[in-house]
């Protein structure tokens, strides 16, 4: 009996493989995304995590400057002498031509037994380590190094991909920073009678073990956002499911009540049912990790790239399989599975026995759930403005977009059906009224792909509005930012007086002074800047007080940058501390698109006081024209052409990095528009054998099969163009609320909006196509139906 | 003698063979390294400090201590310089490897602790004119080697104590140059052992101003291992008489045992005693962190008329470093009475 049942489910399946099909793309494409986006957080936590890991980052207490990014060894070693039990670290980047290893230099004979590293050095000879004559790497990475290394590597798979591990000797050497260390990790037992850190190393600063570092707190928007995208496929592939299944049960309504005559409980057809979907979901969920790793390790380059020109974090570039990834993708379809089918199966539990499958029945039954859905819709937009008052945080400003989608999406059918409903009142001929009471009719069906079609144009209009918002300002930010004409590198402290000297000549030379510095708990790059004519010129304030540049030069304010005032709350008119010894207060509030971090800018002799041994190294130069001043350090100072760069080639430089941070959200955007466009054509396939019987009598009454197939077509493309008409606002809602909301929580700075009427018809006709695209297929399919089925409906009724 | 020492040394050196190997891998020659040659001539205060062409050694100093109620505590400081090769090129890369102990032994407790440091980079050594050896805070320091002071502190102890030489400096063996096998393993060994010491211990319970003597031990060597020996038991005691002894046993796999010692009259004079001149025989043991240690001992020195048993001021004195071993205070009874150090080594296993 259950075979038999098990066996007559099954065979509508069989018959109906495009369904099946449907379901299973549905899901399976969901999964992918979901999951493509899960391995892409996954495994750039994974590696922030490696690369803390190394010296127990999290664990202990670290020592880290107060300024600048390293610490001299003599602070080391004053500390030792005091009995502070402290173990040095030196962190940097290892070029390696194509790819860079992240080099993590120890010292094994006082990092803190706990430390992961102090594992991984036990399994190699000490006295090789200690010497500086090894370097321990994974395996898959050794094969990226030369011969011409001044290092052995030995494979060890304890070491994350895109790591590496010496001795401190060894990386101060390999890295070019001799007498440097990044940072002390404090060892958990300390002696008797060891002084405060202020009597030995003021400029240090205790960051306590749970503080976590600095690159999670840095990278968490980064990856919320990817989450909401990932969450936002999910949502469009569970609608396509969801059409699918509800579509399967009305059909199957004959065959249950079959089953159910032939003595089948209800309760144990719903366990059928359920099990089935389970089944379907499981495939689909292996379907969708496999397709989601393929996805993950596409975008995983661009990811890293990102992360990395964004905030300087590491990632490895290569993709690692971590069993509750894919574990947890299988749960995730399973869910998406019995989510969609839940209210199908519910509804079917609880429909008459005897109810026929007429879809205009099930429009009408749906009448009342549009009701509910009006009121949710509503409720959900209510509830997005209401997030305004709780706001503050970033989830918070997520939280609002998410109610602001959802909300609309639940909004569009009881639209689209007003609208409609207006259009056939309208109608003068008898076809025209058939054909928008008949739009009507599907649009219950319809309405689930329409809704994913509204969702993907409109996270399309409102980040293609964000990123080319941002784009605008940001080369907005750089015409202002990147004044001189030309930018040089010194290598030595001859070249950089060979510079200096330029002024004489009357050549404005712009010395670029910078330290990594503390102010309070944010890390900011406070900058000295040599105040001249041009500042004044170039330079806009968000918010200022007085006159900034004279203040700032005369030592006696500071400017700092948007994102810094943001966070910590500061405006023209309060205070900051630059030092231990110097409070400023603050003259302006500037514009900063470049980076994340805070910035700092005081007068250059003040710099000079607190900071004597920083050395400018970087020279803005305005006087005479790029080639020539180029053409002339060249020629009489010895600079090579690769440490100088003009204003122009300096903008391209900086625009590609900002090209490239956007690559993965627009990959991710247009995947979702495609997601969009199956759920319209797999709602439209579903729906087209169904309506045969509706179509028939059309077609009895003359209308070509030519005809039909042309109206059917022009209903895709209207249904499309009304979600169309409702995306737009709501996609300008969603860019309004990135611009002003996200990116404020996310980077610190709020962003003017642009509006973008050529991209926003670009995407309708997109989106418009991608809807007659869909229904082309059925379409042409209703065009050449036989007469003959049209007949064998009308003789199934007699 | 202090075989602990050299067992580190040795783990620091090939630390993934030496575990399984135990004693037996310390014969190992290693390539570059000079050997102690007889019939030495020091130069101080030159010799007082490092050796780097030598692969291991130690400024190796014990006090037996009293506050003013008569309560008894013992004081360990050691600073080992171990060289992974020969030479000196200062920075991180050198190969000079420091480590040090330090231990405070009451009745009831014995609080320990340990320091390892990177030679090339100052976190530690040892500068001859005027004497100051240290690593980390940890520091031995005076104008010469007769005039002392010493500090050191752990998590739950802290010590500063000054010591005053009131005799000439000790070499054992033949002149300074100490055989410690039957193969002709040997070392450089010298001992101070005649400080009187002032100053105060800082205990969990307080701090206590403390009076008593102390034992200085120089000792470096490459080799100073035969192939199948696998622990040391050795004594520096100082007896009510004025007279002093060092006596020492190095245990081999089958049983057999080499003994060596100095006997060191009131003036400093001293003689060599030589592998049949004294017995070493077990006649307590112990409970000591989960092995039997022979904690209680009978010393005879027939020549010398000596017949003594020691016991110590703490059983459980066991040095829980990275390379464990039992270190602590003794006291000895029967034809001479007196006190001193006991270490023993070899246990671990």
């Amino acid at each position: 009996m259950i075979a038999a049942a098990l066996s007559s489910l099954w065979s509508y399946w069989r018959r109906n493989p495009l369904q099946l099909a449907t379901m299973i793309g549905g899901l399976a494409l969901a999964t992918a995304l979901w999951s493509g986006v899960q391995a892409l957080n996954t495994e750039a936590r994974a590696s922030y995590d490696a690369a803390a890991a190394v010296v127990g980052e999290g664990r202990y207490d670290q020592l880290v400057p107060r300024a600048g990014e390293t610490l001299d060894e003599a602070t080391y070693l004053a500390l030792r002498r005091a009995g502070w039990q402290v173990s040095p670290v030196l962190v940097g980047s290892l070029d390696l031509g194509e790819v860079a290893l992240h080099l993590t230099g120890v010292d094994p004979l006082t990092l803190p037994a706990g430390a992961g590293a102090a594992g991984q050095v036990a399994a190699v000879p000490l006295a090789q380590f200690l010497a500086g004559e090894v370097m321990l790497a994974h395996p898959a990475d050794l094969a990226q190094f030369g011969t011409a290394q001044s290092i052995d590597l030995i494979a060890s798979p304890a070491i994350t991909q895109g790591m590496a591990l010496a001795d401190i000797g060894a990386a101060q050497r390999l890295l070019g920073q001799a007498g440097a260390i990044s940072r002390l990790v404090v060892a958990p037992d300390q002696p008797l009678g060891r002084p405060p850190l202020a009597e030995v190393a003021p400029e240090l600063l205790l960051q306590p073990a749970q503080g976590g570092s600095d690159t999670a707190q840095l990278t968490d928007s980064f990856h919320l956002n990817l989450t909401a995208f990932g969450i936002l496929s999910f949502a469009v592939g569970i609608f396509i499911v969801y059409g699918a299944v509800g579509l399967a049960f009305e059909q199957r309504r004959a065959m249950i009540r079959a089953l159910r005559t032939m003595g089948l409980s209800m309760r144990f057809v719903v366990v059928l049912l359920g099990a089935e979907i389970a089944v379907i979901s499981l495939v689909s969920g292996a379907i969708g990790v496999v397709l989601g790793y393929l996805l993950a390790a596409s975008l995983l380059p661009d990811v890293a790239a990102t992360l990395r020109g964004l905030y300087g974090a590491q990632v490895a570039g290569t993709l690692q399989l971590h069993p509750s990834w894919w574990l947890s993708s299988l749960g995730i379809a399973l869910l998406g599975g019995i989510l969609a089918a839940a209210s199908a199966i519910w509804r079917m539990s609880r429909l008459p026995l005897r109810a026929g499958r007429d879809p205009q029945v099930w429009a009408m039954q749906s009448a009342r759930g549009q009701r509910l859905q009006l009121v949710l819709g509503l409720a959900l937009l209510v509830l997005s403005g209401g997030f305004v008052v709780a706001g503050g945080s970033l989830l918070a400003g997520f939280a609002r977009v998410a109610a602001l989608l959802l909300g609309a999406a639940l909004l569009l059918p009881p639209l689209l059906e007003v609208a409609l409903h207006v259009a056939q009142r309208r109608a003068r001929s008898v076809t025209a009224e058939w054909f928008w009471a008949d739009t009507r009719q599907q649009l219950p069906r319809l309405g689930l792909a329409l809704m994913a079609l509204l969702l993907a144009i409109t996270a399309n209009i409102g980040v293609s509005t964000m990123v080319s918002s941002f784009r605008l300002t940001f080369i907005g930010f750089l015409d202002q930012r990147l004044i001189a004409e030309v930018y040089v590198s010194a290598e030595t402290d001859a070249q950089s007086a060979a510079i200096e000297a330029l002024a004489d000549d009357g050549i404005t030379v712009l010395p670029l002074l910078s330290v990594e510095t503390r102010i309070g708990p944010q890390k900011v790059d406070l900058y000295g800047a040599r105040v001249a004519p041009v500042y004044e010129q170039y330079w806009q304030f968000l918010a200022q007080d007085g006159d900034v540049w004279s203040r700032v030069a005369a030592g006696e304010a500071a400017i700092i940058n948007e994102q810094f005032a943001r966070r910590a709350g500061l405006w023209p008119g309060d205070s900051i501390p630059i030092s231990p010894t110097v409070t400023l207060p603050i003259a302006g509030v500037v514009g900063d698109y470049g980076n994340p971090l805070g910035q700092v800018i005081i007068g250059e002799e003040l710099f000079i006081t607190l900071f004597p041994e920083t050395r400018a190294r970087q020279f803005g130069l305005i006087g005479g024209g790029a080639d020539a001043l180029m053409a002339r350090l060249e020629a009489e100072a010895g600079f090579d052409p690769a440490q100088m760069i003009d204003q122009t080639a300096l903008k391209a430089a900086s625009l590609e990095v900002f090209e490239r941070t956007f690559t993965v959200t627009s990959a991710l955007n247009v995947l979702t528009l495609a997601v969009a466009g199956a759920a319209i054509l797999m709602s439209l396939l579903t729906l087209a054998s169904m309506r045969v019987p509706q179509l028939a009598s059309v077609w009895a009454l003359g209308v070509t099969r030519h005809r039909l197939g042309q109206l059917e077509l022009a209903r895709a493309v209207a249904l499309a163009v009304l979600t169309l008409l409702f995306a737009l606002p709501l996609g300008l809602a969603l860019a309004y609320l990135l611009l002003a909301v996200i990116n404020v929580e996310a980077f610190g700075w709020k962003l003017p909006m642009y509006l973008f009427p050529a991209d926003y018809a670009r995407l309708a006709v997109a989106s418009i196509g991608a809807a007659a695209l869909a229904a082309l297929v059925p379409a042409l399919r209703l065009a050449r139906t036989p007469p003959a089925r049209f007949l064998q409906v009308f003789a199934n009724e007699t | 003698m202090k075989p602990s020492a050299i067992f580190l040394a040795f783990l620091l050196v090939v630390p993934t063979v030496a575990a399984p190997q135990g004693f037996a891998g310390m014969a190992t020659a290693v390539e570059g390294f000079n050997d102690p040659r007889p019939a030495p001539a020091f130069s101080f205060p030159a010799d007082h400090g490092a050796h780097p062409d030598y692969r291991i050694e130690w400024w190796y100093l014990t006090a037996n201590l009293q506050d003013a109620a008569g309560t008894d505590y013992g004081l360990h400081w050691t600073l080992f310089r171990s060289a992974l090769a020969p030479g000196d090129t200062g920075g991180w890369d050198s190969p000079q490897v420091w480590f040090a102990h330090a231990a405070v032994t009451t009745e009831d407790a014995h609080l320990t602790a340990e320091r390892f440091a990177r030679g090339g980079i100052g976190q530690a050594g040892v500068e001859i004119d005027p004497f100051a050896a240290w690593i980390d805070e940890w520091t031995l320091s005076g104008e010469t080697l007769d005039a002392l002071s010493l500090t050191a502190s752990g998590d739950a102890f802290a010590y500063d104590i000054t010591l005053n030489a009131n005799g000439p400096l000790i070499f054992h063996g033949g002149g300074g140059y100490s055989v410690k096998s039957p193969e002709g393993q040997a070392s450089y060994y010298y001992s101070q052992p005649s400080y009187e010491v002032t100053g105060t211990l800082t205990l969990p319970g307080g701090d206590v101003v403390v009076t008593g003597t102390a034992w200085l031990d120089r000792e470096w060597s490459s080799n100073p291992l035969s192939a199948d020996q696998q622990g040391w038991d050795w004594f520096s005691l100082s007896f009510d008489t004025g007279e002093k002894l060092m006596a020492a046993q190095l245990r081999s796999v089958d049983g057999s045992r080499f003994r060596s010692g100095t006997w060191i009259m009131p003036d400093g004079t001293t003689e060599s005693l030589g592998d049949d001149a004294l017995t070493l025989t077990p006649i307590a043991s112990t409970q000591v962190a989960g092995r039997d240690l022979p904690v209680e001992w009978r010393i005879e020195i027939p020549s010398k008329s000596v017949d003594v048993s020691s016991r110590p001021l703490n059983a459980q004195a066991w040095m829980d470093a990275s390379i464990p071993y039992w270190e602590g205070p003794v006291f000895v009874t029967g034809s001479h009475s007196g006190r001193g150090y006991l270490e023993m080594t070899g246990y671990e296993e």
